[in-house]
């Protein structure tokens, strides 16, 4: 596995720095090499945490100066408190999880407001190639083969505001981009990615 | 950055504890005094002492963590870590390697003498645990005028140190690193070691521990290292060094050693009594056997510390399972201490913290690192 390299003109997650309150303690889920978690404490001085299940990532974590766990949250967060961080991450690693709905409510129970990050499979370029070639989309925020692929689930942008609805989480802001762009028309069909900070109840803190 | 070796270094011994008001007060409610304690130290204490770090071994190691002993082909047993340019770098760092009372590597144990009896001590030794080593510790630490230590490591029993120092003094350790160890042990460790004491204990040799000038339990002894050996490898390390190999090529069709294997933990068994002490074996293993810094005797609830910690595990290590260090690394982030836990991928078994300084001096040194720079993460 090829260790990710410390890019800090990735949108997501400045948009993630920019909506983070300085001083805020973040844990993230599935934190890769820490480079968010990098971007977090420079930038916004956040107390941060991360839980990783790559040993290669851990490694470059620890030498991004980043406190991690290595460990999978697939069986939950046990070790945290309730209501122990401000923001609880999980970009690009919710369609890995076996159980999205425990995951999620773990998320909730250890942090005030959580911040999804997910593949949109309902892009334009998807549709097209599942219509016209009658084949599984491959694009660039899903970037594996059908045989291949780390993700146990696809979503699209519907699907997830759907989900939240019914789950009574309320959206407290949202962001779509393609590579990097931003997108702001018509995102279920023209963005390759999204990002959704949602809070549960009362317990979310109130954001511009 | 060129790493070096220490070149030759020397064990020294300190002593504490003249007089009986100056005794160490063990937990079994003993005084022991006069206490001697050998250590070796590597690297500069600087100015304001604040670059100290303590290793504490494993239940057979002793002081010499690092560098060559005068006339000596094999270095420390941690030669790999620490050294110029090294993951405990001492061109940074002095370093401290502690022994243990109850040992017999040059530090008071049953067999140093009684000063009531002018003989050694053999039983008359009183109990010492994990908690009296570490005070113990603590005065070593002292004599420098050290007030806080920037870190403590170890491995196995030396992890359980480090996790006691955490117990007893967490204002004066700003790092810990325990690796392939738990807060206590499992009922499968208690019964390894009581395999091993019964082993030494049912020597006709020992005689109740009074040994000292006449044959020692050498079938005992070796009998349990035999057995510890086996807990340290794993079934794969095994496999890939021994397997089914004969050493001569057929079998003997009687009970000599015709196994790779068997020639390897006979060799061992026989090599080891002539470095260690039977009844020392005795007192280690079963304070290690006492040790228990589980939970709230970890850390007290209400109680907050700031010392940093970075736990690691090896994952075909049978002997202290992953779990274990695990609980300890999910009990501290559930009190919020800055916790990293890394399980490395390896076949080595329990041997892996000794041999898997690659993986360990990537975590290691970019640790201590963040903490020097003072970049605290989750407090």
């Amino acid at each position: 596995m090829v260790p990710e390299i410390v890019n800090r003109d990735r949108l997501d997650h400045h948009w993630i720095c920019d909506n983070i309150e300085p001083g805020s303690r973040v844990l993230d889920l599935g934190c890769g090499s820490g480079n968010l978690l990098v971007l977090l404490r420079d930038e916004k001085q956040v107390k941060g945490q991360g839980i990783e299940l790559s040993e290669d990532a851990i490694y470059n974590c620890v030498e991004n100066g980043i406190s991690v766990n290595h460990m999978d949250f697939d069986s939950g967060l046990a070790s945290y408190q309730h209501q122990s961080f401000d923001y609880v991450i999980m970009n690009q690693s919710l369609q890995e999880v076996v159980h999205v709905e425990f995951a999620l409510e773990e998320a909730f129970r250890v942090g005030k407001n959580v911040i999804i990050g997910f593949p949109n499979f309902a892009h334009i370029s998807s549709r097209f190639q599942l219509f016209f070639k009658g084949q599984t989309p491959v694009t660039n925020s899903l970037p594996h083969l059908w045989y291949n692929t780390p993700n146990l689930h696809f979503s699209s942008i519907s699907d997830f505001e759907k989900f939240v609805k019914e789950h009574k989480y309320k959206l407290l802001k949202n962001f779509f981009y393609s590579n990097n762009t931003v997108i702001r028309f018509r995102p279920n069909l023209r963005a390759l990615n999204a990002i959704f900070i949602v809070t549960r109840g009362n317990s979310g803190r109130p954001l511009t | 950055m060129t790493k070096g070796s220490l070149g030759i270094v020397e064990t020294r011994q300190f002593t504490f504890g003249y007089t009986p008001e100056d005794a160490l007060e063990l937990e079994c409610g003993q005084k022991l005094f006069p206490v001697t304690l050998a250590y070796e130290t590597y690297g500069e204490l600087n100015k304001d002492k604040s670059n100290a770090i303590l290793i504490c071994h494993t239940l057979t190691s002793d002081a010499h963590a690092a560098g060559y002993h005068e006339g000596h082909e094999r270095p420390g047993w941690w030669d790999d870590m620490i050294g110029p340019g090294k993951a405990f770098d001492t061109d940074k760092y002095f370093v401290i390697s502690s022994n243990v009372i109850g040992g017999c590597k040059g530090s008071t144990g049953p067999s140093s003498e009684n000063p009531a009896t002018g003989k050694p001590y053999g039983l008359d030794f009183p109990m010492t645990t994990v908690v009296d080593w570490v005070n113990s510790q603590k005065r070593l630490v002292d004599s420098f005028g050290i007030k806080k230590l920037f870190s403590v490591s170890g491995g196995s029993m030396g992890g359980m140190q480090v996790l006691q120092w955490i117990a007893l003094y967490p204002e004066m350790v700003r790092s810990a690193i325990p690796i392939a160890t738990a807060w206590k042990q499992s009922p499968q460790q208690l019964a390894l070691d009581e395999v091993g004491r019964q082993a030494i204990m049912k020597d006709p040799d020992w005689n109740n521990g009074a040994y000292y000038g006449k044959a020692i339990p050498e079938n005992g002894l070796s009998i349990a290292r035999m057995l510890g050996h086996i807990t340290y490898m794993s079934e794969a390390s095994m496999e890939d060094k021994f397997s089914r190999k004969l050493r001569k090529g057929n079998f003997s069709f009687s009970f000599d050693t015709d196994f790779e294997v068997e020639g390897y933990l006979n060799y061992n068994g026989k090599a080891f009594v002539k470095r260690f002490d039977a009844n020392s074996y005795l007192y280690i293993t079963r304070a290690m056997n006492y040790c228990d810094v589980s939970k709230e005797k970890l850390i007290p609830p209400g109680k907050e510390i700031d010392t940093a910690f970075l736990l690691i595990a090896f994952k075909s290590d049978w002997l202290y399972p992953t779990w274990q260090i695990k609980e300890v690394a999910q009990f501290l982030m559930s009190c919020h201490v800055d916790t990293t836990y890394c399980e490395i991928k390896s076949t080595y078994g329990h041997d892996a913290f000794l041999l898997e300084f690659e993986e360990e001096t990537r975590l290691v040194k970019h640790f201590l690192k963040r903490i020097a720079h003072g970049t605290g993460n989750s407090k």
